[in-house]
């Protein structure tokens, strides 16, 4: 995610990109004017460090961004250009949300990793730290995603196999050895459980003497698209939302350089959604949380700029550049103009991407270095804050060290040996690109209106909306592939009967036991007269409506386990049952 | 491809199926194009859903007199599952009932479930037509071997 300050220009406010009288009445005029102010952001931005050249191989300057030509083109055309498009930084932000981009700073190259134990994946970040990635991500067990520990009945066969197993603190401190969390950005993939998890980051922070304030980071933290797509919720709706706002509430307080929520539309794309779907319910969920923490009477300009968004880059080339383009758009007109807010950070959209795990083949993996490369390219060329690149054999198994690597060397490419970075948004201007940006901001908008009519995105959940769009969707592509409508290259055509199977990462039974262990071992070492008083305080936070977040730091702090909190809350709010159809 | 015909024998009992996903992943993308894919070639189906142990799925299985259970594991516990799901079904004399599934499985664990009793296993990149030749042909075999047709 994006861990820098944001620009500092002299002045952060809306007043600074109003347009003066005569620039509004001439839209060539208005066009200059956003020019000039534009490469007076550009003078002041920071430059990426070392001696890469923005020449092209001819020895040519490389433009930083390519506009229309107002001796050339219409009042009409330049109108237009004014009000769709704009100077990158500046409202609507379909450019770009950054001055000079990729030439300020490149996006993070960011690794989803996890596995096994703690010291497991605490060896995994360090390899891909020291093979160049600037940013950690963390992926956890099925256990920890769902609130139980190494010790769960539920846990059995699950402990580390899909990411790594965290019950508590002690199992915190192992993943984060010899890492100094004021040195490093951190993502978090997780969601029901997820205020605890960065709870228990804050501990370790507090351990190694570095103060909330420092953290940098993003809690994916969004559970509408767990009722949408993953369904790893575990209590209902409203009072999950309750648990977010609060963490949004102590965050804005507490720790200004945290992502709060990673508004996410990869999971909803990966259960079989179209890419206009992605994009329609990813915002409508961005807009639901936006809501909450109004009715929660939080100023807008305080949060507003701390929430994020985390995209799927999928095979269609130019349909992903075209949504990534209208996400940003319509998120600015509509938190400028639906909510009201003030400050141009409130209306920049700032995205994680992942390339789509869910286009990649069992049958010859290597081919998917190739789709992962295709889709980390879309990404670049659609603005992306931060990257994760999928790994060849992740339809067979977690990433072993060499396709891991491989995936890491294919971003280190593009951003080192193409040139992409060295230009803003160069797709921009193209006849076809924004023709289709225009196209799928005005089909999210008819998702909009449906979701408003069914009440907002809750009763929407509550009335399978989403689901039922989402499966219809996913069979329409299934049976287009089966009718050779759709070519998967290797799996319906070009097809190898006989391959070698690819050696795999195998998680062993081992993880388990050990973990297990441990789980077991801390319940009984620690002080559980502490954890008792703990865990009813926030028993009772919960129940009476206060802020739930300091809680789960105070039980953090005494090992209570990530069960222990999360059965808490089990007890106060229930378990949510989805009604399933298919 | 062509879609599949349903059972030959117009006078053959319908084929009841009951799917589900055992465990704790929840992605479901796969299970419901199953369901779907299957209830559109003729078959009766129930989805039991979600966070299902395999006691659970069993109970169901016996409650709806289900010919075949498919289970749906990406997660990485598909020893566990798969074992414990066919304990239950030999305990509860039900070694008519078909267990078959699908997901991420490694290739020597698929062939370690298949040495154990368990059904075809099918992976990505299968396409519909197959799961369903597979299901008109091993449960009409298995109903003359169990005496249940």
């Amino acid at each position: 995610m994006q861990d820098a300050p944001p620009l500092t220009i002299k002045s952060d406010s809306a007043s600074d990109q109003r347009p003066s009288l005569e620039e509004s009445t001439d839209p060539k005029a208005e066009f200059e004017a956003k020019r000039r102010r534009w490469k007076e952001r550009v003078a002041k931005s920071r430059r990426r460090p070392g001696r890469e050249l923005t020449t092209n191989l001819s020895n040519m300057e490389t433009e930083l961004l390519g506009c229309p030509d107002p001796n050339v083109e219409s009042d009409e055309h330049i109108r237009r250009y004014n009000e769709s498009l704009g100077m990158p930084a500046e409202y609507p932000y379909t450019r770009g949300v950054q001055a000079n981009m990729y030439r300020g700073k490149l996006w993070t190259m960011r690794m989803f990793a996890g596995f096994g134990t703690p010291e497991d994946t605490n060896r995994r970040f360090k390899y891909l730290l020291e093979k160049g990635q600037t940013g950690l991500s963390t992926a956890f067990d099925m256990p920890t995603l769902m609130g139980y520990d190494a010790d769960s009945e539920w846990a059995v066969g699950e402990v580390g196999k899909c990411g790594v197993s965290i019950s508590s603190l002690q199992d915190m401190e192992r993943l984060f050895e010899g890492i100094p969390l004021d040195q490093v950005s951190t993502s978090m993939t997780i969601n029901s459980p997820g205020p605890i998890l960065l709870a228990l980051y804050c501990c370790v922070a507090e351990q190694q003497g570095v103060s909330l304030d420092k953290l940098r980071g993003t809690l994916q933290n969004d559970i509408l698209k767990e009722y949408i797509a993953q369904k790893e919720y575990i209590f209902p709706p409203r009072p999950s939302v309750g648990l977010i706002t609060d963490l949004i509430e102590f965050c804005t307080e507490h720790m200004p350089k945290w992502n709060t929520i990673s508004v996410s539309g990869y999971h909803i794309r990966e259960a079989g959604s179209t890419a206009v779907q992605e994009l329609a319910f990813t915002l409508a969920d961005g807009f639901a949380y936006v809501e909450a923490c109004l009715e929660r009477g939080m100023d807008i300009d305080r949060f507003a700029p701390r929430l994020s968004f985390f995209f799927n880059s999928h095979m269609d080339f130019f349909e992903e550049v075209a949504k990534f383009r209208a996400a940003r758009r319509i998120w600015a007109r509509r938190m400028k103009e639906k909510y009201g807010a003030k400050s141009p950070r409130s209306w920049t959209l700032k995205f994680h991407t992942q390339t789509a795990g869910c286009t990649l083949t069992a049958q010859q993996p290597e081919n998917n270095i190739v789709r992962t490369a295709l889709q980390a390219l879309a990404a670049v060329l659609g603005g992306t804050q931060s990257l994760h690149t999928n790994s060849m054999d992740e339809t067979l198994a977690l990433p072993t060290e060499k396709s891991v690597k491989i995936a890491l060397r294919t971003q280190q490419i593009i951003a080192h040996e193409t040139g992409i970075p060295n230009t803003i948004d160069p797709l921009g201007g193209s006849y076809f690109v924004e023709s289709l940006t225009d196209k799928m901001e005005a089909e999210a908008e008819k998702y909009f209106r449906k979701i408003d009519e069914l009440g907002g995105v809750i009763p929407a959940i509550e009335q399978g909306y989403f689901q039922r769009e989402i499966a219809a969707a996913a069979l329409r592509f299934q049976q287009e592939t089966e009718r050779k409508e759709r070519i998967i290259v290797g799996v319906n055509e070009y097809i190898e009967p006989d391959e070698e199977p690819i050696e795999t990462l195998k998680i062993t039974e081992e993880v388990e036991v050990r973990q297990r262990e441990r789980v077991r071992a801390l319940k009984m070492n620690r002080d559980n007269d502490k954890v008792r008083r703990a865990l009813a305080e926030l028993r009772r936070a919960a129940r009476e409506g206060d802020n739930t977040f300091p809680r789960f730091i105070e039980c953090c702090k005494v090992y209570a386990t990530v069960q222990e909190q999360m059965d808490v809350l089990r007890d106060v709010f229930g378990e949510y049952q989805e009604v399933h159809a298919f | 491809m062509s879609s599949t015909q349903p059972s030959k024998d117009p006078s053959s009992r319908r084929i009841r199926v009951l799917v589900a996903k055992p465990g704790l992943d929840g992605h479901d993308r796969g299970i419901k194009i199953v369901a779907a894919t299957l209830r559109d070639a003729g078959m009766e189906v129930i989805y039991a859903g979600l966070r299902q142990t395999p006691a659970m799925v069993v109970a169901a299985a016996v409650q709806e007199d289900v010919d075949a259970i498919g289970l749906s594991v990406l997660s990485g516990a598909h020893m566990v599952i798969f074992r414990e799901t066919l304990d239950l079904l030999k305990s509860n004399h039900c070694e008519h009932i078909l267990l078959f599934g699908g997901g991420i499985i490694p290739p020597e664990d698929v062939k370690a479930l298949q040495d154990m009793g368990v059904g075809r296993l099918f992976l990505p990149g299968t396409s519909s037509d197959e799961y369903i030749r597979y299901l008109e042909e091993e449960i009409a075999r298995r109903r003359i071997q169990f005496g249940r047709d």
